[in-house]
């Protein structure tokens, strides 16, 4: 038996936009809380800037370096403004092919998301780009994460991408917790977990007989990711 | 005597409302349990985190999860029931309270078109919400649930065969609990439902209503099959996982199984996984105008699976 009160985790808190130093000094699977101004962007947005070519509604570059993929339960109030119930990331591992890009363009240095990018990206695109991963907890803090938003400062391309995908700016006070899923060098959380989890996993099947019919198009190595 | 219409878009209002605040008090027990023998630092970092969460929903009375998933109705109509303007009138209140309530909590509009990508601002759209029928013998009244639940991954169905047996059921619960239980796709631990037979949409649909319309800690009747659902929890809480797929142990809240007869060749099997922000909440409209609301939606009725052809 464990004791349930042993689950903290290593805090860190970090002024954005976020600097070198910042990330460096984060290690992975301590817990983090931002405050500053943060934008939602997500495969909406990248088809309009990075496929169609079209000017980003914002100049994000000095302004804001942490993308979230995420898309708030948000409603318009009364004064005009909007009221954010929820906010919950979306799985990152969708968006893999407009990273390099993105980064190029904006100057990003941390992602928040669901789940974290494939290991390689962070060896082959964040870690040299100076970015890192912060994944969201759970999945779905969407309650502590909607506190964690003071106002809404601005949003883009509502009308033409709906709430969920519109470019949302959101000032933010301690807003988290995320826990670090890659550093600087490019090392992944889930990856060394997976592997710790991958060794038992025959062990497991050992003893059942095969099925009946095999399929084509699966894999049969479960030490893969689906993602 | 007949239901008042207003009543029912009243409840089906509060419900989409309860069901995307409060977690139900099942649901929450059984992860305070898991949590005391969880053998990971990290996830029980995340159930402590979850746990906050909710109370902070409940706090600020807002969604514990941004991601209204596919809000969606299960309704159970007592057979000597009337509703005022008929069942027409209460698709269109279920509609009209899934709207508003949109606007109202709010919850994310998550419903699109699949292939234009056309959203309406509402969680309404072609056969969005679903609303799925169901009748009760000897009742005057209606049950109304509502079920948010997340949808791009932790579900899947296969094809067994009567010779896969228990072993092809095990091996199909593994696979899909460890692909999409790695880095926490399907947001575990979870109350895993298991559809067994039926017709391939029967089987789907009765796995998702395993998962999402019955509590922890309830049993199937047949004492087999509730072992079946034990050692199928067991099975999940072994493969070494918890959750966001941390090295762990609590990978299943619990484990429903519902069958149906099927063809006599196969075995159809489904599993879908309700979340850490499992939201569900049912309304009992009775005829006097009367409305109970209640976190167990008490859907598989004696009724419900019934074998015979007389009742």
């Amino acid at each position: 038996m464990v004791s349930p009160q042993d689950d903290e985790l290593k805090v860190f808190h970090i002024n954005l936009p976020a600097t070198t130093e910042d990330l460096a000094r984060l290690e992975l699977g301590s817990a983090v809380y931002l405050t500053g101004l943060v934008y939602t962007a997500r495969e909406g947005i990248y088809k309009k800037v990075l496929d169609e070519g079209l000017e980003a509604p914002v100049e994000l570059r000095g302004l804001s370096n942490v993308n979230f993929h995420c898309s708030p339960a948000a409603a318009p109030n009364e004064d005009g403004g909007y009221n954010v119930g929820a906010v919950t990331a979306t799985a990152s591992f969708r968006f893999s092919k407009w990273i390099p890009k993105w980064m190029e363009k904006t100057g990003c240095r941390i992602f928040i998301g669901k789940g974290g990018m494939p290991a390689d990206d962070y060896k082959r695109v964040l870690a040299p780009g100076g970015a890192i991963y912060l994944t969201t907890v759970g999945y779905g803090t969407g309650a502590l994460l909607g506190r964690g938003i003071k106002r809404v400062q601005d949003v883009f391309w509502l009308d033409e991408l709906g709430i969920a995908q519109a470019m949302w700016m959101f000032d933010v006070e301690n807003f988290g917790p995320f826990i670090v899923e890659s550093d600087l060098e490019g090392n992944s959380l889930f990856a060394q977990h997976a592997e710790v989890i991958n060794a038992g996993i025959d062990k497991l099947y050992a003893g059942l007989k095969p099925p009946a019919l095999h399929r084509y198009g699966e894999t049969d190595d479960r030490k893969n990711e689906v993602m | 005597m007949t239901i008042s219409i207003d009543r029912v878009e009243e409840a089906a209002f509060e419900i989409m409302k309860r069901a995307a605040i409060e977690i139900p008090k099942d649901y929450k027990q059984g992860i305070q349990a898991l949590q005391k023998t969880e053998t990971g630092k990290l996830p029980r970092f995340v159930i402590h985190a979850m746990q906050d969460n909710w109370e902070a929903a409940d706090q600020d009375r807002r969604p514990m999860c941004a991601d209204t998933g596919l809000p969606r109705y299960y309704v159970k109509v007592g057979n000597n029931a009337s509703v005022q303007r008929g069942f027409v009138a209460v698709e269109r209140a279920l509609r009209k309270a899934t709207a508003d309530a949109t606007l109202a909590v709010p919850l994310r509009p998550n419903r699109v078109h699949p292939l234009w990508r056309t959203d309406n601002n509402n969680n309404v759209g072609i056969n969005a919400p679903e609303i799925e029928w169901s009748f009760e013998p000897d009742a005057d009244w209606v049950d109304i649930t509502t079920v948010h639940k997340g949808g791009l991954f932790g579900t899947d169905y296969r094809m067994l065969f009567p010779g896969d047996g228990i072993d092809g059921i095990k091996r199909f619960v593994l696979d899909t609990l460890i692909a999409f239980g790695k880095r926490g796709l399907a947001c575990q631990p979870a109350i895993v439902g298991i559809g067994l037979g039926g017709s391939k949409d029967t089987c789907m649909q009765l796995g998702k209503q395993a998962a999402c319309l019955r509590v922890v800690g309830d049993r199937n009747p047949d004492p087999k099959i509730a072992e079946l659902e034990r050692e199928l929890m067991t099975l999940g809480n072994s493969i070494g996982m918890g959750a966001m797929g941390f090295v762990g142990s609590s990978m299943v809240v619990d484990c429903h199984i519902e069958v149906g007869h099927t063809h006599t060749g196969g075995m159809p099997i489904s599993l879908h996984t309700f979340c850490l922000s499992s939201r569900r909440a049912t309304a009992r409209i009775h005829p006097d105008g009367n409305i109970e609301y209640r976190t167990d939606p008490q859907w598989f009725t004696p009724y419900l699976r019934r074998e015979t052809v007389e009742w």
